[in-house]
């Protein structure tokens, strides 16, 4: 504990915090302080200039969980000192995880007995779950390769264009060749027939979607495996599918029981889905399940010994906080099937006011399918005079933070504006949000035409012209750097 | 999954209590892992605990309180850049994801320079000591780099520098040490290592680089030894990862690594986020994740500031010494641990024959101390300790109080060790002549014995 300042300074302690010197100091940027400060300056500086940041629950980009209950939140909080990886200290919080990755796999349908423990992991997101399963699937495809003496220098993986971000990172990062499908204009997921013409030799898996980023659409795993099939006996080859189930993971389950996506299909090895997104937990979790465990080399796991029980680890993170594992199993128990399938209806109602009201203006095509992620992605009509990172902007005034992103190649003309429902948007903010957009869009009519009552003259007219374009050239140049996609 | 849902307090009430039994964080002296931070800061870990860190631009004041930490921590390590000038570094979730990312940049570098010279680049390797924390071999399976380990001996624990660069080859991507064994809390000689190294990239015209793990170290030497020359003040150390979740005084989950500058970290390997113009750079393993830990870091450096850090950490090695006289008081120790390096006190037995170190930690165990054993890494396997580590919510009362179980332990084990030995040895008095014969209880405990110390054997240093 810090020793407090000796008494022959003045009593700092009756000052409040915004008569004290603190408020008056600038916050350091680049040096530690030198002395410390009492703990309510330190608390108050900085909950003030965090105020600054977006509202989370306002924040309708992202599909990552901003609301709890108040009962798992004292959960999270008890064991926000609990390191995860102290599997030893920490038994129970580790057999909460173990359960998670059985339910979890029961839920994807993976071949397990009743009481036979699945394989799988918890991590801090899909982006540390899908390197975990890329890896598996690089060290199978290598060692095959080395006992059919061929060579194992140049592995690939074949993907879509609308892939996340972290299937780039896996292939930079482990020294994989990324083959893309590219999109087209109408179809903004992989396709699965030029994905299987695009896997060879050295293809260590095919990565399929469910719940592409940009529209939340699931692309047909069930197509993927049929014809990866028939080009496996053709071939010889194994090459086999993992499905990137980060948002759908936990909607499909719930809203499509039937639709076969998952370890009901022969050629899925590995899926990967986050708590954090339709998983209903904060942010920090994501799971990875395996079908079996020969689809997890032996050599990739590190074995830690309680007490005779081997505990098997395999996770690029180490040392983390617990609440996460804690808050899912929380989730699982406290709604369990029923509680998450009715969060998910509520989600798709509300998806669907939304979608309605948006059709209702009549200035929108609304691009994503009714079946899939709750999410609603729309583009103008006519994008000519504002497009929709104006509205986007706009937007922002009225405390609504809506993405607008371009589509990856070769859609690339097409401009989104994408809404994800979660869990707390409910019906009243939907409604309130499609007001807010009607606003928006009369303003942004109005604005060009008090710009043309000034200028009547061809000059200005060629000016206006020309000013236009320059500043369409530079914001397509700023936004087109912008990554595609944020989770 | 259970079909139906229940109420939510049931939910809370039946994992609150099964949680119960979980080890208590605060006793647990296996960990240098923060188990305690003030209300304050648990005020605004919860306030921050539903924001998405990666959603920069939704969350812009969130960022900016990263990249000021990353700067903080960079000047306090002397990296070679002007009082306002941003340094090059990220936050990630632990010191693992960190040295990840060090030795990728390590990686792509040296087969950059390869392909360059036309040499081959497809047997990378990296040299440490055999103490290395288990994220480095995480990293060489993983990453698909040989790990060339340098091995200990009875008496010197870590990395020998000398060793450590006559191991150098034209394969070696980078040569790890280590501020702050895992295992006995020493600091390696980073300064002789620079100036061997120095001289063998002399001779041989290879650009072997330095990376210091200083994953408990960092946030410890830059406050008790500044003269300590172990950062970047050594021309050939190009990247530092540090914990901010051990000595940084913040919960499991944040962890820092700094490259001295641009050129250390390779541009392929960073993606780019455009915040309305401006760019934003970024490279880490993990995507989504809390915002809670980063903010607490930040709190704890302005709250404490630098002189705040050197009470603290000046008030473990004040206790830690307290632990370690208290234990050679006792007389029945060796202590391995240095006075200089990481407050933790690493003790093994001095005589191991009637009782070993892994049944005093059971017996510790009782009085509700999590304590581990652990035998050292080759090639001193025969070796085992007992490590208790210091964390700033250690107080003096507590240390004393483990001091008098542990003597209390002792006392049980000598009276239980000499009432076996009496028993062995009237047995034997009464069974003379007779062809010796274990009882099937004796054979069942020497059975369980010999497992039990092959399964431990098996265990390696836990963070």
């Amino acid at each position: 504990m810090v020793l407090s300042k000796t008494a022959s300074e003045s009593d700092e302690s009756i000052y409040s915090t915004f008569a004290s010197r603190y408020v008056r100091t600038p916050l350091p940027r680049f040096k530690m302080p030198e002395n410390a400060i009492p703990k309510e300056a330190a608390y108050q500086i900085i909950n003030d200039e965090l105020m600054l940041d977006g509202n989370p629950r306002l924040n309708l980009a992202s599909f990552v969980t901003t609301w709890m209950e108040p009962e798992c939140d004292k959960l999270i909080m008890a064991a926000i000192n609990k390191n995860y990886v102290d599997m030893d200290e920490y038994p129970v919080t580790t057999e909460l995880q173990n359960r998670c990755v059985n339910m979890i796999a029961h839920l994807f349908n993976a071949p397990l007995g009743e009481s036979e423990a699945a394989i799988g992991v918890g991590t801090v997101g899909s982006s540390e779950a899908i390197m975990l399963a890329g890896l598996a699937f690089k060290r199978r495809w290598q060692n095959k390769r080395k006992a059919e003496g061929k060579p194992y220098d140049k592995p690939n993986i074949v993907t879509g264009a609308n892939v996340q971000v972290c299937w780039e990172k896996f292939a930079r990062y482990f020294e994989v060749e990324l083959k893309e499908v590219k999109l087209r204009d109408g179809y903004y997921v992989m396709d699965p027939v030029k994905a299987v013409e695009m896997v060879d030799e050295n293809t260590i898996c095919v990565a399929a979607i469910l719940g592409s980023t940009l529209n939340g659409e699931f692309e047909d795993v069930k197509l993927l495996n049929d014809l990866l099939k028939k080009k496996n006996r053709k071939t010889g080859w194994d090459t086999a599918i993992h499905v990137d189930a980060a948002s759908g993971g936990f909607v499909a389950p719930f809203l499509y029981p039937e639709l076969e996506w998952d370890f009901r299909l022969p050629l899925v090895k590995s899926i990967n889905v986050s708590g954090h997104k339709y998983g209903l937990v904060y942010a920090g979790i994501g799971w990875v399940i395996w079908r079996s465990k020969d689809d997890l080399p032996e050599e990739l796991i590190f074995h830690i010994n309680y007490l005779g029980a081997d505990q098997p680890t395999f996770t690029l993170n180490f040392s983390k906080g617990s609440s996460q594992v804690i808050a899912q199993y929380y989730q699982l128990i406290r709604l369990g099937y029923e509680g998450y399938r009715s969060v998910m209806e509520n989600c798709r109602e509300n998806m669907v006011v939304l979608k309605k009201g948006l059709e209702a203006t009549g200035r929108f095509n609304i691009i994503s399918k009714d079946n899939g992620v709750p999410l609603v992605a729309f583009s103008l009509k006519d994008n000519s005079r504002h497009d929709e990172f104006e509205v986007s902007e706009t937007l922002r005034r009225f405390g609504w933070i809506v993405p607008a992103y371009t589509m990856p190649p070769d859609a690339q003309h097409v401009t989104v504006l994408r809404v994800v429902i979660r869990e707390d948007f409910s019906r009243t903010l939907a409604e309130r949000l499609v007001m807010d957009i009607v606003r928006v869009l009369q303003e942004l009519d109005n604005l060009p035409a008090k710009v043309k009552a000034k200028i009547s003259s061809e000059e200005n007219e060629k000016t206006r012209k020309k000013l236009r374009e320059i500043t369409m050239a530079w914001r397509k140049f700023v936004t087109d750097r912008k990554m595609n996609g944020v989770c | 999954m259970p079909e139906e849902s229940m109420p939510k307090e049931a939910a809370y009430q039946v994992i609150n209590d099964e949680l119960m039994l979980d080890g208590n964080p605060r006793l647990n002296l296996a960990s240098f892992v923060t188990t305690w931070m003030e209300p304050e800061c648990d005020k605004l870990i919860m306030a921050a605990i539903n924001k998405n860190y990666v959603d920069m631009d939704e969350y812009p004041v969130t960022t900016e309180l990263q990249n000021r930490c990353v700067n903080m921590i960079a000047h306090l390590f002397h990296a070679p850049i002007g009082d306002n000038e941003t340094a090059i570094g990220v936050g990630t979730v632990g010191s693992s994801e960190a040295i990840m990312l060090a030795g990728l940049a390590f990686k792509r570098k040296w087969q950059h320079r390869q392909k360059s010279q036309g040499k081959p680049f497809d047997k990378p390797n990296i040299v440490t000591g055999a103490n290395v924390q288990v994220c480095w071999e995480k990293f060489a399976r993983y990453f698909e780099v040989e790990l060339k380990e340098v091995k200990l001996r009875e008496g010197y624990y870590v990395m020998d520098p000398e060793k450590a660069v006559e191991m150098v080859d034209e394969n070696t991507i980078c040569v790890a040490a280590i501020l702050g064994s895992t295992l006995t809390g020493e600091f390696e000689d980073v300064k002789r290592l620079n100036e061997l190294l120095t001289k063998k990239n002399e001779e041989t015209g290879w650009d072997t680089p330095i990376h210091v793990d200083a994953a408990s170290g960092g946030f410890i030497a830059p406050f008790l030894y500044p003269d300590l020359e172990w950062d970047f003040r050594l021309p050939l150390v190009k990247s530092i990862n540090v914990s901010g979740h051990k000595y940084g005084l913040v919960y499991a989950g944040v962890g820092w690594v700094i490259w001295r500058n641009k050129e250390d970290l390779p541009e392929e390997l960073v993606f780019h986020i455009n915040y309305l113009g401006s760019d934003q750079p970024t490279f880490t393993l993990n995507f989504s994740k809390g915002s809670s830990q980063i903010i607490a870091q930040y709190y704890q450096f302005i709250r404490l500031g630098f002189k705040g850090y050197k009470n603290i950490i000046g008030n473990c090695m004040e206790n830690a010494r307290v632990l370690r006289e208290g234990l050679e008081k006792t007389g029945r120790f060796d202590i391995l641990s240095k006075e200089v390096g990481v407050p933790l006190v690493a003790f093994a037995l001095k005589d191991s024959t009637k009782y070993t170190v892994f049944q005093i930690a059971d017996n510790l165990r009782r009085f509700g101390w999590i304590i581990p054993a652990y035998t050292m890494a080759p090639d001193a396997q025969h070796i085992a300790v007992l490590r208790i580590v210091i964390r700033e919510d250690f107080s003096r009362a507590l240390a004393e109080r483990l001091i008098s179980h542990v003597e209390e332990v002792l006392k049980e084990m000598d009276t239980l060790a000499a009432k076996t030995a009496e028993t062995t040895a009237t047995v034997d008095a009464a069974q003379r002549g007779k062809p010796a014969k274990k009882s099937e209880r004796e054979i069942q405990e020497e059975v369980t014995q010999y497992w039990k110390r092959f399964v431990d054997r098996r265990r390696t240093g836990v963070c």
